[in-house]
C-alpha cells in the first residue's frame, strides 16, 4: 500500500532520513519505533507531504505521492502533540473537516466520539482543553473518516487509563484486513497487542524490518521490548 | 478758455436729449454731435451698432431700460477725449480686437472728472481702457470676457498714467489681467471682484500711494502681482484658489514701504511671495492651506512679519537662503508644539517656521516627490531637535498659542 | 477553494484583532473627519495616517496571521487539499479582511460625513495598498523558518519600504542635483508600492501645483490614461509578484 524507496531527508548536515526502505501492505500494523530524533516523525510528514524528501520517492497505492495531495483523502492522521488552531471550538473543527473532506454526516464513524463524550465539549475551543482532552479529539477525528491509512503518532501519550483502554479497544475492532495501520509510540506494551510489522528506526536508518512473527523467531524472545533489545545488542 | 466758460455757464440749465428706435433721434452719433456741453443723452433700450462712436463734450449718456451698444468684433465702441464725462448704465459687447490698437469698449484718454457707473462690458478685447486722466470714477460696473488665450485678450479694467482714481465694486473676469495700473498713483481700488482671469487678478507696476481695499480676488490663473511701487496699502483683500504651478496668492516684486494687513490668503498654491521687497509689514493676516504660506526671497530686508493666522498650509516659510532679514513675531503656526508655562499668552520656546524639508524642497523642487512621506516627517522632528541647515535666525521668537479672530 | 477561504475567514474574524484594527481605523477617521473642520485637512490628516500606519498594520497583520494559523494549515494540510489552495486561500482571506477593515473602518465615517471623491479615492488607494503590503510580508514569512525571525524581517521590509527606499531617492538626488534627474525619480519612486499611493494621492489633492514645471509634468502623466494604467498595473504587480512567489516557495517548503 505504501512503498518508501531509499528515501532520504537532511536538515543542513543533520540526515533525518537516510536511505529508508520501506514496504507497507495492506492488513498490516506497523509499529514504527526508535528513539527521540531517529525520524520516525519526520518519515510520517514525509507521508502526509508535509516535508520534502532531499531524495527517494514514496508510492502510495502505486502512485507516487511528490506533487500530489489527492491521496491524502485516504489518510487519517492523529498528531503527536495535538496541534490545533487554538481559537476553534471542537465542533467547528469537526464540520471543517468533514465539509472540506466531502463526506456526508452520516457516513461518519461516531464510536470514538461517542465513547470520549465529545459531543460535551463541543463548544469548547482547542485552546481550553486539556492535553489528555486534545489528544481523545484528535483520536476521534482520525478514526472519523473511516481512512484506509490510519496514522498514529504517539496515540496514547497524554490519555488517562480508561481512554487508552477504549482506543485499543477501538483499534482492536477496527476492521485491519481493509487498511493499513501505522503506530509510533515508546511504550511498546502498547503496540505489542496489534502490531504485526516492527520496524525499528535509529539515526534515520531502519534497523529492524521484520514482521513480529519473524521477529519473535530471530530473538527468541516474545516481548517485544526484550526481542528488539535483544536483535539491536545480539550480545 | 471761451469755451470752458460757456461750457460752465452751460451746466445751468443743461439740457437732456432722448435717444431710441423711436425717438427723432435714433443714434447716439447723431445725439452726441447735436448735444451740448453739459446735456444729458437719455438712451432707450434698444441694440446700436454706430461702430465708433467719439465723446468729445462734456456729456452724460444714461441708459434707459438696457441698451446695448455693439462693436461687431471691428470697431472701438466709445472713445471718450473730455473732461467731466459721465457713462451710465449702458452695455457694451464685441469691441474690435486689433494687434495694433489696444481697442476697449470704452476708451478714455486724457479726461477728468469722467465717471463710469453701472456698465456692463461683455467680449471685449479690453473692457475700459484709461490713459492719462485724473479723478476719475469707475463704479459697479461689470466686464467679462470669453477666457482666450492670454495673447488673444486684453485687460478687463486697464489704467496707464493716472492718478486720484476710484475704482469701486467692479466685477473683472475672463480678461488677460483683471485690473491692470501703471504709473497711477494716489488712487483706491475697492470691494472688487476679480476672477478667472487668464493672467492676474490684479496688476500694478510703478503705481505709488494707492490703496486697495475688500477686493477678492479668485482663481486667477497667476493670482496678483504688483511690482515696483512703493506705499502701497492692501487692505482686508481676499487672495483665493490661485493655484497652479506658476501661480500665487500675491507676488511682491521691489515693493517698498508697503503695508499687507488683514488679509486673507487660502489655498494658493504660495500665499504671498516675495522678492526685493523691503520695509514691508505684512500683519494680520490669514494663511490658510496655501502650498507655501510665504516664500521670502534672499532679496528681502527689513519686513514686518507679526500677527498673521498661519493655517494648514503645506510649507509654513520658504527661503531660498539662509540669511533673513524679515522679523517674524507673535504670529499663529499651526505646527508650533510649544508651551507657555508662564501664561503671558506666547510660547515659551521660539519657533522656526522654516523646515528641512522646505529648504531641500528650495534648493531642488524634485524633493517634493517625498512630500508627506514618512521620511520628511521624520527628517523635520530631527532638524528641530538639531537644527543644521534651516536658517537659525528665522525665528518667531514670540509665537502665540491661540489663532487671533482673523 | 472558496470553502477554504471561508474558514480561514471565520478564523481571522475569530482573531478579534482584525475587529480592533476596524474599530482602531474607524475612531480614527471619525475624530479626524470631526475635528476638523475643512475637509481637506482632515483627508491630509488621513493621508499621513494612511502613509505610515496602513503599510505597517498590513504587514504585521499578514506576517503575524500566518504564524497564528499555522496548526490549521497543518490540519488543512492532511486534507486531501493541494498547498497552492492553501496559501492563496489565507492570501485572500487576509486581504478581503484587511481591505474590509480599512474600507469599513475609513469609509463608514467618511460617507457619514459626505466625503468628496478625494476621501474615497484614498480610501480605495489605501485598500489595495494594504493588500499589496500584506503580500509582501506573506512572501516574507513564508522565506523565514520561525515566527520571531519572520516578524523581525517583516519589520525590516517596512523600513525598507516606507523609509529606507526614501533615503536611497534623497541621497540620489542630493548626489546628482545638476542632472534632470525628476522623471527618473519619479519612476523610482512609483516602483515602491508606499510611494507610488502617496503620490498618486497627493495628485490627487493637486499638491502637484508647488512643484512647478515638474509636477505640472507628473500630474499631466499620472491622470492620463497610461498613467492611471501604470499606477494600477503596477500595484496589481505588488500583488500578483509576491503572491505568485510565495505560491512558488510554498509548495515546495518543509512545515
Amino acid at each position: 500500500m505504501i512503498q518508501i524507496q531509499t528515501l532520504h531527508k537532511k536538515y543542513g548536515n543533520v540526515r533525518a532520513l537516510d536511505s529508508v526502505d520501506l514496504t507497507w501492505n495492506q492488513g498490516d500494523v506497523i509499529a514504527l519505533i526508535g528513539p527521540n530524533g531517529s525520524g520516525k516523525t519526520t518519515l510520517i510528514k514525509c507521508i502526509l507531504g508535509l516535508v520534502f524528501p532531499s531524495a527517494g520517492d514514496i508510492h502510495f497505492m502505486g502512485r507516487s505521492i511528490l506533487n500530489s495531495y489527492e491521496y491524502r483523502k485516504d489518510i487519517g492522521y492523529m498528531s503527536q502533540i495535538s496541534r490545533f488552531p487554538d481559537q476553534l471550538r471542537v465542533g467547528e473543527m469537526l464540520d471543517i473537516l468533514t465539509d472540506v473532506r466531502n463526506v456526508k454526516d452520516s457516513d461518519r464513524d461516531m464510536e470514538l466520539y461517542e465513547e470520549f463524550k465529545i459531543e460535551q465539549i463541543r463548544d469548547k475551543t482547542m485552546k481550553s482543553l486539556s492535553g489528555g482532552t486534545r489528544q481523545k479529539v484528535n483520536s476521534a477525528l482520525a478514526f472519523m473518516f473511516s481512512p484506509k491509512v490510519l496514522i498514529m503518532d504517539e496515540p496514547t501519550a497524554g490519555l488517562d487509563p480508561v481512554a487508552v483502554e477504549i482506543l485499543k479497544g477501538k483499534i482492536h475492532r477496527t476492521d485491519k484486513s481493509v487498511r493499513l495501520m501505522i503506530i509510533t509510540s515508546h511504550i511498546l506494551s502498547d503496540l505489542e497487542d496489534f502490531a504485526s510489522r516492527i520496524n525499528y528506526l535509529q539515526d534515520g536508518k531502519v534497523r529492524i524490518d521484520y514482521s513480529f512473527a519473524e521477529l519473535r523467531e530471530k530473538s527468541g524472545e516474545s516481548r517485544l521490548s526484550k526481542a528488539i533489545a535483544h536483535i539491536l545488542n545480539p550480545s | 478758455m471761451g469755451l470752458m466758460l460757456w461750457c460752465t455757464a452751460h451746466f445751468l440749465h443743461a439740457g437732456s436729449i432722448r435717444v431710441g428706435p423711436e425717438q427723432g433721434i435714433t443714434s447716439i452719433s447723431g445725439a452726441t454731435q447735436k448735444a451740448l456741453c453739459g446735456d444729458t443723452i437719455w438712451i432707450e433700450s434698444g441694440l446700436y451698432k454706430e461702430g465708433n462712436i467719439v465723446l468729445d463734450k462734456s456729456l452724460t449718456l444714461m441708459g434707459m431700460g438696457n441698451p446695448v451698444l455693439d462693436g461687431e468684433k471691428k470697431y472701438e465702441i466709445l472713445t471718450v477725449g473730455a473732461d467731466d464725462v459721465s457713462i451710465v448704465g449702458l452695455t457694451f459687447i464685441n469691441s474690435g480686437y486689433s494687434a495694433m490698437n489696444d481697442f476697449a469698449s470704452i476708451k478714455i484718454v486724457g479726461s477728468r472728472y469722467f465717471k463710469i457707473e453701472s456698465c456692463t462690458i461683455r467680449n471685449s478685447y479690453f473692457g475700459i481702457h484709461v490713459s492719462n486722466c485724473s479723478y476719475g470714477k469707475i463704479w459697479n460696473c461689470s466686464v467679462e470676457g470669453t477666457p482666450d488665450q492670454e495673447q488673444n485678450t486684453g485687460n478687463a479694467i486697464h489704467f496707464w498714467k493716472c492718478d486720484h482714481m476710484e475704482v469701486f465694486n467692479n466685477l473683472s473676469s475672463g480678461h488677460r489681467d483683471g485690473i491692470y495700473l501703471e504709473f497711477v498713483t494716489d488712487s483706491r481700488i475697492q470691494k472688487n471682484t476679480s476672477t478667472k482671469n487668464i493672467r492676474y487678478g490684479l496688476h500694478f507696476m510703478f503705481s505709488h500711494q494707492n490703496s486697495y481695499q475688500h477686493n477678492r480676488f479668485l482663481k486667477n490663473g497667476a493670482g496678483v502681482a504688483v511690482m515696483y511701487s512703493h506705499q502701497v496699502d492692501m487692505i482686508q483683500n481676499e487672495f483665493q484658489d490661485n493655484w497652479g504651478p506658476s501661480s500665487f496668492g500675491i507676488l511682491l516684486k521691489d515693493i517698498t514701504d508697503s503695508r499687507i494687513i488683514h488679509n486673507k490668503f487660502i489655498r494658493n498654491s504660495a500665499g504671498v511671495f516675495m522678492e526685493g521687497s523691503n520695509r514691508c509689514v505684512i500683519d494680520s493676516n490669514l494663511f490658510q492651506e496655501n502650498g507655501w504660506a510665504l516664500r521670502v526671497q534672499a532679496s528681502c530686508t527689513d519686513n514686518q512679519i507679526a500677527y498673521n493666522n498661519f493655517m494648514g498650509n503645506t510649507f509654513d516659510v520658504a527661503c531660498n537662503g539662509t540669511l533673513v532679514l524679515s522679523k517674524f513675531n507673535s504670529n499663529y503656526w499651526d505646527r508650533y508644539k510649544g508651551y507657555d508655562l508662564n501664561k503671558d499668552q506666547f510660547g515659551d520656546i521660539p519657533y522656526n517656521p522654516v523646515s528641512l524639508y522646505s529648504v531641500l524642497v528650495e534648493q531642488n523642487s524634485a524633493f517634493l516627490i517625498l512630500l508627506r512621506s514618512a521620511l520628511t516627517v521624520i527628517l523635520d522632528e530631527v532638524e528641530k531637535a538639531i537644527p543644521v541647515l534651516t536658517p537659525i535666525d528665522l525665528q518667531d521668537l514670540s509665537p502665540v498659542l491661540t489663532p487671533y479672530p482673523l | 477553494m472558496i470553502k477554504i477561504i471561508k474558514y480561514f475567514l471565520i478564523d481571522i474574524i475569530k482573531n478579534k484583532v482584525i475587529l480592533g484594527l476596524t474599530l482602531f481605523f474607524l475612531v480614527t477617521s471619525f475624530s479626524l473627519l470631526y475635528l476638523d473642520e475643512n475637509q481637506t485637512k482632515a483627508v491630509l490628516s488621513l493621508m499621513n495616517i494612511v502613509i505610515i500606519v496602513v503599510p505597517l498594520i498590513s504587514m504585521i497583520f499578514a506576517g503575524n496571521y500566518y504564524f497564528n494559523a499555522y496548526e490549521f494549515k497543518e490540519v488543512l494540510l492532511s486534507l486531501p487539499v493541494a498547498r497552492t489552495r492553501i496559501i492563496l486561500s489565507e492570501m485572500i482571506a487576509v486581504s478581503i479582511s484587511l481591505a474590509l477593515s480599512l474600507g469599513l473602518g475609513l469609509g463608514i465615517p467618511a460617507l457619514i460625513f459626505g466625503a468628496g471623491s478625494t476621501i474615497l479615492y484614498l480610501i480605495l488607494i489605501t485598500m489595495v495598498l494594504s493588500v499589496a503590503c500584506a503580500a509582501i510580508a506573506l512572501l516574507v514569512v513564508i522565506l523565514s523558518r520561525e515566527k520571531s525571525r519572520g516578524l523581525g524581517l517583516v519589520l525590516l521590509a517596512w523600513f525598507y519600504f516606507s523609509l529606507l527606499y526614501d533615503v536611497i531617492i534623497m541621497t540620489l538626488l542630493m548626489n546628482f542635483s545638476d542632472y534632470p534627474l525628476e522623471k527618473f525619480v519619479v519612476f523610482l519612486a512609483a516602483l515602491n508600492p508606499i510611494d507610488l499611493c502617496r503620490i498618486s494621492m497627493m495628485l490627487k489633492l493637486d499638491i502637484s501645483a508647488l512643484m512647478g514645471y515638474t509636477g505640472a509634468l507628473y500630474k499631466e502623466f499620472f491622470s492620463s490614461l497610461i498613467g492611471s494604467a501604470f499606477t494600477l498595473g503596477t500595484m496589481l504587480l505588488w500583488i500578483l509578484i509576491p503572491t505568485l512567489i510565495s505560491i512558488r516557495i510554498y509548495r515546495k517548503k518543509d512545515l
